[in-house]
């Protein structure tokens, strides 16, 4: 366990294989409370991976990953508990499109945490009303941009009220003009106090709201570091490779 | 500003001889094939209109209406059978109160079919003036109940409930009664048969299917080696068997193996072996549901805390069943239509009925084909009502969709 009581999420030498693909190689990572964390790197090397085992979506093989104090092992009460103080933002926003959008947040208050329908929508209404789009509560998925759906999905999973929020490639999958309103949503995140983690290409948002960044590469950390110092001074060959690459772009 | 650019297509010359010309007789090819088409139709009409109103002979499917219905069941107890449809009627009216757009067209259709059975000059002795009263209340319970469902007096759930809770008195109470009470002596099973057992099978066969099937489905793809295992070996035995052979298999053989007095009633056999061989089918077709169920959903499921059963009871299986309503329908209307099979393991359902009113009159040999028409009849309208209200349920639940 972690002696420094303001991490929330310490990972200690946390390996991944897919068969015989080594996906993670000796991760090392602290996050501290109300802390930004960027996560970039080329495809292929395991920032999703990593992401995913933080609510264990995957499942690492080696080493320890503890998030608020809780360990995540084969105990499904464990896994439960972290799920619910964990929320998760895809890159396909994965909403369900068989329930409406009030639905769709409402959903896990209800069945996870217990709370009455009305508490719940009061909420639900108040996110929705915070990532910009209350007139749309009663639509489908399906009728929605992707942007807005993105923003759905956020607030989905800001209803349970986590500590942490995961975003894995969150803007990825969106036409350019969406990005930005995405964005706009998680930069306010950022400021109100969340602890994020976030895996983006994006480097404006990193520059604007990140503590930290790290660099993965073939399931490594490369480089980690303030945004001043990966932008402006990076000591690695491959960040800065990888670096001029995108924001060529 | 962009000028909208009329897009609109030059509308059709109006009247219906413009529209003749254009679809019918737009070239001399087209004239040519409309002429041949129609005397195809008129010749094919005229033989059959002339032989349903001349040649044929209805007598044996006019002949004996009751037995149609409910086949032997004993006439002096003709208020149990009579009392069930009451029941059913008043249900059906309730779920057209409630569920409008899906029982509407077949409420409206047994409502008035009762109406006319109720009225029409059948000469015949078992169709007394009370019977015919009787059968008139029909569509007035239909109407009651639309009235009361309507008004929002009961809700989806309450009809439901209703429904399940009815149809088990009837079936388990109403219609089999119990040895040695004086007021509902127990009928024997052997002497149900009509659409009674035809309806009974079916229904039963799809209300206990639907859920084992699932059950099944889910089975096959569990992570515990004994479930999937078994799932795997009852659906893939099943379906590598012909419906005959269970139900001969559940009828003869099984009672062959069984002691003497644990000897399972004749027409539950029957039931118990649609069921099994459904419940195989309809594994197969949601397992095609759950197949098309992105590995997102599951993944945000469990994201936002949901557990396993949460997350397949509100996230996967209403998705994969919607996915498959078409083939679920299909099983069922092929479930409807296999009923007919009990004929085999001596089940009088209404082919059986058919059969034996053919061969109790030597003049009726003859007429066989005029009494497989009128059942096919009988298994076309229920199957069309099925296939609509399917048709309409995609419609419905089509909304979302991505």
């Amino acid at each position: 366990m972690s002696q420094d009581n303001e991490s929330i999420i310490v990972a200690r030498d946390v390996h991944k294989w897919y068969g015989k693909f080594h996906a993670l190689k000796g991760i090392n990572m602290d996050v501290k409370k109300r802390e930004v964390v960027v996560i970039f790197g080329p495809s292929g090397s395991g920032k999703s991976t990593f992401i995913r085992t933080i609510n264990r979506l995957e499942v690492h093989q080696r080493g320890q990953i503890v998030v608020d104090g809780i360990e995540l092992s084969h105990d499904v009460r464990n896994i439960e508990q972290v799920r619910m103080e964990t929320g998760m933002v895809f890159q396909q926003f994965n909403l369900f499109p068989h329930l409406t959008v009030m639905q769709n947040i409402v959903l896990a208050p209800v069945w996870v945490r217990k709370w009455p329908q009305e508490k719940a929508e009061e909420i639900a209404n108040e996110l929705l009303e915070r990532v910009g789009i209350p007139e749309q509560a009663e639509k489908f998925p399906g009728q929605l941009s992707g942007g807005q759906q993105q923003r759905v999905a956020i607030a989905r999973a800001l209803a349970m009220q986590p500590k942490i929020m995961l975003f894995d490639e969150p803007t990825s999958a969106l036409d350019p003009e969406m990005i930005k309103e995405v964005l706009d949503v998680m930069v306010d995140l950022a400021k109100s106090g969340m602890t994020m983690l976030v895996v983006t290409h994006e480097m404006g948002f990193a520059r604007a709201v990140a503590d930290r960044m790290f660099f993965f590469d073939q399931g490594q950390i490369v480089e980690s570091g303030a945004p001043e110092e990966i932008f402006q001074d990076p000591k690695e060959e491959r960040t800065k490779l990888f670096l001029s690459q995108i924001l060529s772009q | 500003m962009i000028v909208k650019p009329n897009t609109q297509s030059p509308p059709d010359p109006p009247g219906p001889v413009a529209w003749l010309i254009k679809n019918l007789f737009s070239n001399w090819f087209n004239s040519l094939l409309t002429l041949i088409s129609l005397s195809i139709i008129y010749f094919a009409a005229a033989s059959v209109l002339s032989w349903v109103f001349t040649t044929a002979d209805w007598r044996p499917v006019v002949g004996a209406p009751l037995l149609y219905l409910i086949g032997q069941y004993p006439r002096d107890q003709m208020w149990r059978p009579g009392l069930s449809l009451w029941l059913i009627m008043f249900l059906i009216g309730m779920s057209w109160g409630v569920w409008e757009k899906y029982v509407k067209a077949f409420a409206i259709f047994l409502a008035i079919l009762l109406g006319i059975f109720a009225i029409v000059p059948l000469e015949t002795a078992t169709i007394t003036l009370g019977v015919r009263a009787a059968f008139l209340i029909n569509p007035v319970l239909i109407y009651l109940g639309y009235l009361i469902g309507k008004n929002k007096i009961v809700n989806g759930q309450h009809v439901i409930t209703l429904w399940i809770f009815v149809s088990s008195l009837i079936v388990l109470v109403l219609l089999p009664g119990f040895e040695g009470i004086p007021f509902l002596p127990k009928v024997e099973t052997t002497v149900w048969g009509g659409l009674l057992v035809t309806l009974l099978l079916a229904v039963g066969g799809i209300v206990l299917s639907f859920p084992i099937g699932v059950l099944l489905a889910l089975g096959r793809r569990s992570s515990l080696p004994v479930v999937k295992i078994f799932s795997i070996l009852f659906i893939e035995v099943i379906r590598g068997v012909p419906l005959i052979t269970i139900l001969f298999m559940f009828s003869i053989i099984l009672a062959l193996f069984l002691p003497a007095e644990s000897r399972i009633d004749r027409v539950l056999r029957a039931l118990i072996g649609m069921t099994v061989f459904s419940a195989a089918y309809m594994a197969e077709n949601v397992r095609g549901g759950l197949q098309s169920i992105p590995p997102g959903q599951i993944e945000a499921a469990r994201a936002i805390g949901l557990n396993n059963f949460q997350t397949m009871v509100l996230i996967v299986l209403p998705q994969a069943l919607r996915a498959v309503i078409p083939s679920i329908v299909g099983q069922f209307i092929s479930l409807f239509k296999d009923t007919t099979l009990v004929v085999i393991v001596g089940i009088n359902d209404l082919l059986g009925i058919g059969k034996s009113i053919l061969g109790s009159d030597p003049e009726f040999v003859r007429l066989q084909a005029e009494m497989y028409i009128f059942i096919a009849l009988i298994f076309w309208v229920f199957s069309y009502f099925m296939s609509q209200a399917s048709l309409k349920l995609e419609k419905t639940l089509g909304v979302g969709v991505r």
